[in-house]
């Protein structure tokens, strides 16, 4: 293939939609290098490969870029097909239409109400609104667990899937607010299936290393992310 | 992703269902997809100011249309996911380009789409004053972008034929000009936008879509009167939004 096959990926480590590509990555046994950006001081390459959004993940394959973190995910499922890599998307159309359904709905609920939760709030009782609309998410998503796993232990069945890696995104911050809020926002009396679907995730050898699993320490960098968002833009 | 034949002449022989409503540029997509593929359809057309059982049983989560029903599997719902599953599902030209690379340049770009494009254009719309002026700039560069995608000398997105990135910008072809019309608004000119002016008139004139576009006129009678709401809309988008969304997004 013209300009190579190398794998690289450009990315903040506390982000949901950069860890989902990573563990999609190690899921497929992908190997690849893994630039960390300072959002506050972006790379040339980011800016170069990422013009319209100029933000993280991008995946470049061979020096190609791939932007839009469920973009990146079809991508990769679809150049690596058919070559024994296990797939994030089922083979059946239906399915697979199931799959994204929920994955559009997991970053348009869950992700809007994170964003709200953590970046955009100015009082805790925005906070408290923002979080109480990711629960009422979460709840529903309960509902589509049980029916996507079919009794198996992830949305994709035996094995990761698609939803799976969009919604394991954010379990990183999950464990963060649920620290800095005093309970749990995928809460075992509330979902729990969920809760154990957590806990699988979690214990995935694709999630190693790549789900933070330290409270403290997302804690400690939400005010890098704060000052990011709040610096003047500049085009 | 090619299925055998004999499982497609399965797919093709289950009844297929939509549930849209009159106007709606994401029914619009659904429909045009399943034209374009040869699929047979029964259109169910809903008041979504009444909305019927069984819109709300077949989506409960958004209550939404369009909804596609095939056969007796449950509701497929959300435009462009309807969109994807009729490509996978039925034979017929395919609407996703081949090539990974290419695909993922269509999802990202219908995307943009659906999320900076729409909404730039609806503050460029409705809001007034300076926010307006800002609007109306940010709104033309983005369809500078979208221009970008079109191939160089070819009538569509998707190349000589319709192909799921104008299936999922459609919009910029024929309900644009009725809310600029309403507005007193222009974005797209032919000077400003030449290349995307033209795919809009090829898009519009084209044989298939015009059997589900709705009328223009109609359309125009329709959303008017809605005038106030749209404004409204603009202005909570706008108190809402301290952030860009494409900034907080990827964070």
């Amino acid at each position: 293939m013209a300009g190579g096959d190398e794998l690289k990926v450009l990315g903040v480590w506390t982000s949901p939609y950069v860890i989902r590509v990573r563990v999609a990555l190690n899921l497929k046994s992908l190997p690849y290098e893994y630039v960390e950006e300072n959002l506050g001081s972006k790379s040339a390459l980011l800016l170069a490969s990422n013009p319209v959004h100029k933000t993280v993940p991008v995946l470049l394959h061979g020096g190609r870029p791939v932007n839009e973190s469920q973009v990146i995910l079809q991508y990769i499922d679809e150049v690596y097909a058919g070559t024994g890599i296990p797939s994030l998307l089922p083979a059946d159309p239906y399915d697979r239409a199931v799959a994204r359904f929920w994955a559009a709905y997991v970053d348009d609920k869950v992700g809007s109400a994170w964003q709200g939760m953590l970046f955009t709030c100015t009082t805790e009782e925005e906070r408290a609104e923002a979080v109480a609309r990711a629960v009422a998410a979460l709840e529903t998503l309960e509902g589509a667990f049980e029916v996507c796993s079919k009794g198996k232990a992830f949305f994709g069945g035996d094995a990761i899937g698609f939803v799976d890696v969009v919604l394991g995104g954010y379990l990183g911050w999950f464990g963060a607010v649920d620290k800095m809020i005093g309970c749990r926002l995928i809460d075992p009396a509330r979902t729990p299936l969920l809760a154990r679907w957590e806990e699988r995730f979690r214990a995935a050898e694709a999630a190693q290393g790549v789900v933070p699993d330290d409270a403290d320490k997302m804690l400690e960098f939400l005010p890098t992310i704060l000052a990011w968002i709040n610096a003047p833009k500049s085009k | 992703m090619r299925h055998q034949s004999k499982q497609a002449l399965v797919m093709m022989s289950e009844p297929v269902k939509l549930i849209g409503c009159f106007g709606s540029p994401v029914v619009h997509r659904a429909e045009l997809a399943l034209r374009l593929k040869g699929v047979p359809y029964e259109l169910i057309t809903e008041d979504l100011n009444n909305k019927s059982e069984m819109l709300l049983k077949h989506n409960p989560v958004h209550q939404k249309v369009p909804v596609l029903l095939h056969g007796d599997r449950p509701a497929i719902c959300e435009s462009l996911v309807i969109v994807e599953y009729v490509d996978e599902a039925f034979d017929g030209p395919p609407l996703m380009p081949a090539d990974p690379l290419a695909r993922a340049a269509v999802r990202f770009w219908a995307s943009f789409m659906d999320k900076e494009c729409r909404e730039s254009m609806w503050m460029a719309l409705w809001t007034d004053g300076e926010e307006q002026a800002g609007a109306i700039s940010a709104a033309k560069a983005n369809l500078t972008l979208i221009e970008g995608q079109l191939p160089e000398g070819k009538r569509f997105f998707g190349g000589d034929t319709i192909g799921f990135l104008d299936i999922a910008v459609s919009w910029i072809a024929h309900w644009m000009e009725i809310f600029e019309e309403i507005a007193g608004v222009r974005l797209l000119t032919e000077e400003g936008h030449p290349t995307l002016y033209r795919w809009a008139r090829e898009y519009t004139a084209n044989q298939t879509v015009r059997l589900c576009l709705p009328d223009r006129d109609r359309l125009l009678a329709a959303l008017a009167p809605s005038r106030e709401i749209f404004v409204s809309i603009a202005k909570t988008m706008s108190t809402q939004k301290q952030y860009s969304v494409c900034w907080i997004c990827n964070i």
